[in-house]
């Protein structure tokens, strides 16, 4: 059980993370998500951690861990508006963040992703 | 370096998720009425989030302690992690990168040290460990 927002805006489904998550609560979010994206058939996941404080090992391994299972469940996913503290604390703790896309806020992950889908939907038609 | 009398401003004992919660949030406290910045109090914390988690996930239970240091010039903050778990066979391994348990993440411990000024562990198998990390104000 956890206290986060997922909301579904056609076929995105947009998490806004605003409290300190503990590793329980990070994990039992990454199930919510991938839940609504198998109830939605949602084709983009954006995670927005811009009111996230610490991104630590556990956290950040379970979003790079919650993009992998999106792809494979359809849907790509964008984290956006992380914090520049957040970003080079990641450098120095060596946590490869390396396969996530990013974007700096939820509009511009928008974006990203519909040019995404775009190029999906492309080669599919090839 | 010198403890400064007085100024044990945090001492928590650490039992589940929550408590490191509990504790990140102190210790970002006690650094931002120091006078850290935004950068350092992100990465500082960071490293207590990491350490604080090492002691729920091996050795069950545990407590953090911080508190204000001075050392000649210059003013910081100690935090010091201890539990009475299993210990570390082998410390310096410990802080390899990439090193690993089972239940863990595989960075924390050489990922903490990383993150910080300085970086001191103690641990005897069977006994326990104490971590302690320092950050100085620049």
């Amino acid at each position: 059980m956890n206290n986060v927002t997922i909301l579904k805006i056609g076929e995105t489904i947009i998490v806004p993370i605003q409290i300190d998550l503990h590793d329980a609560a990070a994990k039992s979010l990454q199930e919510d998500i991938l839940k609504r994206i198998e109830k939605y058939g949602s084709k983009g996941l954006i995670i927005d951690v811009s009111a996230v404080e610490i991104i630590d090992s556990f956290l950040g391994r379970v979003l790079v861990e919650t993009s992998k299972m999106a792809k494979l469940m359809g849907a790509d996913t964008v984290i956006a508006g992380m914090r520049k503290e957040v970003v080079l604390t990641l450098l120095h703790l060596g946590l490869a963040m390396g396969d996530l896309k990013t974007a700096l806020n939820i509009e511009e992950g928008l974006v990203l992703l519909s040019r995404q889908q775009g190029r999906n939907n492309e080669k599919s038609i090839r | 370096m010198k403890k400064v009398s007085d100024s044990l401003k945090i001492n928590v004992e650490v039992m589940d998720q929550e408590d490191v919660i509990v504790v990140r949030q102190e210790i970002r406290q006690l650094m931002r009425g120091l006078g850290f910045s935004l950068m350092d109090q992100t990465r500082v914390v960071t490293a207590v989030s990491e350490l604080a988690r090492n002691i729920i996930v091996h050795a069950g239970q545990g407590r953090v302690e911080a508190y204000q240091v001075i050392d000649q010039h210059r003013i910081g903050i100690s935090c010091i992690f201890t539990d009475e778990g299993p210990g570390i066979h082998d410390v310096q391994k410990a802080l390899e990168p990439g090193f690993s348990t089972a239940n863990s993440m595989g960075i924390g411990l050489g990922g903490a040290k990383n993150l910080c000024n300085e970086f001191d562990i103690e641990s005897a198998l069977g006994k326990g460990t104490k971590v302690t990390i320092t950050e100085w104000l620049k």
